[in-house]
């Protein structure tokens, strides 16, 4: 078997959510696993409002050839993870283009603007149609709710790398990312992998 | 963090600039380092902290910047190679003692300043460069342009700073600091370090010797022959190189983290046989000969850096030594109005000023999906201001700030610092902070409307500060409003960490940056020795903080303290299960019906109760709501009910 090739380089992936759910923890996962594939990988990230319910988005730059810088240009994401509903349709407003491929959590987490009657959070099946409608395919997992039903809304990060690994777009495979799991979660390992594999099952079903 | 130690030569990390900072600092030897918490800063120490013992290592979280610089040059004055890192503002801090160290000299040990800026403050107060204090006091310069050159340049830096016998500079930016990139490690030394302060005794040599800035024009001399050096190093230095044809249509010169995006955007623009990048790694002194060879290159040359035009002024300068027919590039960049002077960069601003100057047109997507993306985004994405995390104390805390002032009724002023309770200045904090400047201005200011008095002045003052600012920058101004008998509420927001910067230990802590105990600096003690009054609240206790703030205001005097003391819920909720489970009863709460016109989801706007549009109810969202209980008490109908979790 020949080893999976990306499908462009550099290939540069969007993960996007919500200050505290968990962005940082994803991108860190995802660009360990390439490294250690022998990739040369960027991460960029928006820190400082991380912890306090603002945007969040890693830049990911994946590569064999170079080191690119941490910001993708606009229009220019080749896959959107999107941990959040409106802040994934955030990421295709700048930096989608025909080709993106979409996975999204559609969990709304309401902004304090929402919530204080200065803004409108959109109908979520219109939000979801509309990310449909600008992607060239698009996943959908309901990660935060699977998350929940095992106990924590936190494991909806491993079920999304699940969904990310399971979907192909990455020449990453479950043995790739497997051992940073175990790294990174050394006390919640079981539960994690649980939910990494419940990811994998979502995105083929 | 990662490990920085790992003993593995040859392989590939995936580190964020300052790991790779500090597995530099590693490589080369370090034994001592120090600084204060400042985002994009704080890993650095952080990291080093973390492996201190293992390594056998020193690494303290100084109790400033100005504290931390000097005890690194003591340790580098008995021969250990010291470190001391900052963000921008701390440069400011440390400025005095630094132009007095530039002239003193430093001691045997490699002495390293890190200097981390925040092009467009994502996480400061204030944007500010800090290449010109190098140029200003005379310290070499050095600035990555990537993870890889993070750590080899820091530990090249050890070296020459150790050469030269002067404190040397690296300046990094956040998207070096705080980006991720591959790492290639190096050899960690085992070495045995042994300290001494070496002291002559004989008195007739004793001038040249000890550690002082005077006499100053001599050693002001000593100084510009230590930069003479460096310049030497500096020309041949792999730091600096050029990629592109021999003849170019363009030249780059850039620096930092825009010679990543100066690449990609010659990358997306396919122009990499029409444009050349002269990429500088030593920024000052001014690497001139090797600028020089390769600014005939092309007749258009384009500066790519963020903030100040610094590159670019230093280059220009060079023109006065052109011979005199020599022709003269066209330069473009912040004068021209092509990069702009402010605010940090990205690919696309390269990409649109390389465009502009060659007349291209570049296109990153099909047009109509443009708009249209954009378009639908515009119209559907609502914001999503930066609040306090769910459960916050300081959300508390100006929930009783707000209603002391209101019942107290002389509009009352508060003045603010740097933390996140910054965010106070907006609807987080219920907009009641009105001055904010660098750490513990907001008692300085303080201290002058606290004597307006005699001018007729009678509103009551509150300065805001965090539990780490206190000690950092707070304590002279307490004194200062004691002595002089200014009439102010000092509000110390005392969480138990340094929050904003990622939870670090102070004074107050009674924990090591290395994680060892140690003494409590009480906070109350202090101020009580003072001769200060000093209350304790739980911000959480909404009536009695409220109760104990009108009280204060209403006896004046002199400066006083309020220490609100809750811990900061992202540690809290590490630790813990949340306290309660909270859920709003929908038979009671009469959302928009009547009086409270839903308080707690208008006005209070904690992220864990949400309004639910549909039933005119507010709602609690579980995946966010951290069960503190506080909205409890907000509710007039008490509509919100807690429940042992
Ligand atoms: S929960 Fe209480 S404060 Fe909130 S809308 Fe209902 S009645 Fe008003
Ligand atoms: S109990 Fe109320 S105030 Fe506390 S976190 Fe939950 S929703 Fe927010």
């Amino acid at each position: 078997m020949t080893k999976k090739q990306l499908m462009k380089d550099p290939l540069n992936l969007v993960i996007t959510g919500v200050g505290g759910q968990g962005n940082v923890m994803i991108s860190l996962i995802i660009g360990n696993a390439f490294v250690r594939d022998g990739y040369i990988v960027t991460v960029g990230e928006t820190y400082g409002a991380s912890q306090r319910g603002g945007p969040v988005m890693s830049h990911m730059r994946i590569s064999k050839e170079t080191q690119y810088s941490p910001f993708i240009p606009d229009g220019c994401a080749d896959i959107i993870l999107g941990m959040e509903p409106v802040e994934t349709l955030r990421m295709l407003g700048r930096y989608g283009n025909p080709r993106v491929i979409t996975i999204i959590n559609p969990r709304p987490i309401y902004s304090i603007d929402v919530t204080g009657g200065h803004a409108e959070y959109p109908d979520l099946d219109k939000l979801v149609e509309i990310v449909k409608e600008l992607s060239a395919q698009t996943w959908i997992i309901n990660a935060t709710e699977e998350a929940q039903k095992m106990g924590s809304p936190m494991f909806a990060n491993a079920i999304l790398i699940g969904a990310l690994i399971g979907s192909g777009v990455l020449p990453l495979d479950k043995k790739s990312v497997e051992p940073v799991l175990r790294e990174t979660f050394p006390k919640e390992i079981e539960a994690n992998l649980v939910a990494f594999n419940k990811g994998i099952k979502f995105v083929k079903s | 963090m990662a490990n920085i130690e790992i003993d593995a030569p040859g392989t590939s990390q995936l580190f964020i600039g300052n790991e790779a900072i500090a597995r530099g600092a590693l490589e080369a030897g370090i034994g001592f380092a120090a600084a204060y918490p400042g985002t994009p800063s704080s890993e650095i120490l952080g990291s080093l902290a973390q492996i201190a013992k293992k390594m056998n290592i020193y690494a303290e979280w100084s109790i400033n910047e100005k504290v931390a610089m000097e005890a690194a040059a003591g340790a580098s004055y008995a021969g250990i190679r010291s470190l001391a890192a900052m963000k921008q503002n701390g440069i400011n801090v440390v400025s005095d003692f630094l132009a007095n160290l530039v002239m003193s000299g430093t001691g045997k040990g490699g002495l390293v300043l890190v200097s981390c800026d925040d092009p467009s403050a994502i996480s400061s107060s204030n944007e500010q460069d800090t290449r010109p204090i190098a140029k200003w006091l005379d310290i070499p310069l050095v600035e990555p342009g990537d993870f890889q050159e993070a750590k080899d340049m820091t530990k090249w830096l050890f070296d020459l700073a150790e050469e030269l016998g002067t404190l040397c500079m690296l300046r990094s930016v956040t998207r070096i600091a705080h980006a991720r990139g591959n790492v290639k490690l190096g050899e960690l030394p085992n070495k045995q370090q042994k300290a001494y302060f070496e002291q002559i005794h004989d008195l007739k040599n004793v001038m040249p010797t000890r550690y002082i800035p005077i006499p100053s024009p001599v050693r002001h001399l000593f100084l510009h022959a230590k930069m003479d050096k460096a310049l030497e190093k500096f020309e041949s230095s792999l730091f600096n190189r050029y990629i592109g044809p021999d003849r170019a249509d363009l030249l780059i010169i850039t620096c930092g983290s825009c010679w990543l995006y100066s690449q990609d955007a010659i990358e997306a623009l396919k122009l990499r046989d029409r444009v050349g990048i002269l990429k500088l790694g030593t920024l000052w002194p001014l690497p001139e000969k090797f600028v020089m060879e390769h600014l005939n290159k092309s007749d258009k040359v384009l500066f790519v850096e963020e903030i100040d035009p610094f590159l670019e002024r230093s280059v220009m300068e060079l023109g006065g030594s052109f011979p005199p027919k020599a022709i003269r590039p066209t330069f473009y960049g912040k004068r021209s109005g092509h990069i702009n002077a402010y605010g940090e960069l990205n690919p696309d601003m390269v990409i649109k000023a390389v465009s502009t100057i060659l007349g291209l047109t570049y296109k990153a997507r099909d047009a109509d999906y443009g708009k249209k993306a954009e378009a639908v985004a515009k119209s559907n994405v609502p914001e999503r201001s930066m609040t306090f995390c769910a459960g916050c104390p300081h959300r508390a805390t100006f929930w009783s700030i707000k209603n002391a002032l209101k019942l107290d009724g002389h509009d009352g002023v508060v003045t603010g610092d740097i933390g996140c309770y910054s965010m106070a200045l907006g609807p987080a904090g219920f907009f009641q902070v009105r001055t904010m400047h660098c750490m513990g201005a907001g008692v300085g200011v303080a201290n002058g409307l606290g004597k307006l008095g005699q001018f007729g002045f009678n509103q009551p003052v509150l300065a805001v500060v965090g539990d780490s600012t206190f000690y950092h920058a707070t304590i002279p101004a307490l004194i200062n409003g004691i002595y002089n008998q200014s009439n102010f509420i000092l509000i110390i927001l005392d969480n138990s960490a340094t929050a904003m910067t990622g939870f670090q230990p102070h004074p107050g802590t009674g924990m090591t940056a290395m994680g060892e105990p140690t003494k409590v600096i009480s906070m109350e003690a202090l101020c009580r020795s003072l001769g200060a009054r000093v209350e304790v609240c739980d911000p959480f206790d909404l009536n009695n903080t409220t109760a104990i703030l009108l009280e204060m205001m209403a006896e004046g005097g002199g400066a006083k303290v309020a220490i609100m003391r809750r811990q900061c819920e992202l540690v809290r909720a590490k630790k813990e299960k949340p306290p309660y489970k909270v859920r709003v009863d929908a038979e009671r709460c009469i959302g928009e019906a009547c009086g409270c016109d839903r308080l707690c989801t208008r006005i209070f706007l904690c992220p864990g109760l949400i309004w639910d549009k549909k039933t005119g109810k507010s709602k609690v969202d579980e995946v966010i709501c951290n069960g503190c209980g506080v909205c409890v008490d907000v509710c007039p109908q008490g509509a919100i009910i807690k429940e042992a979790a």
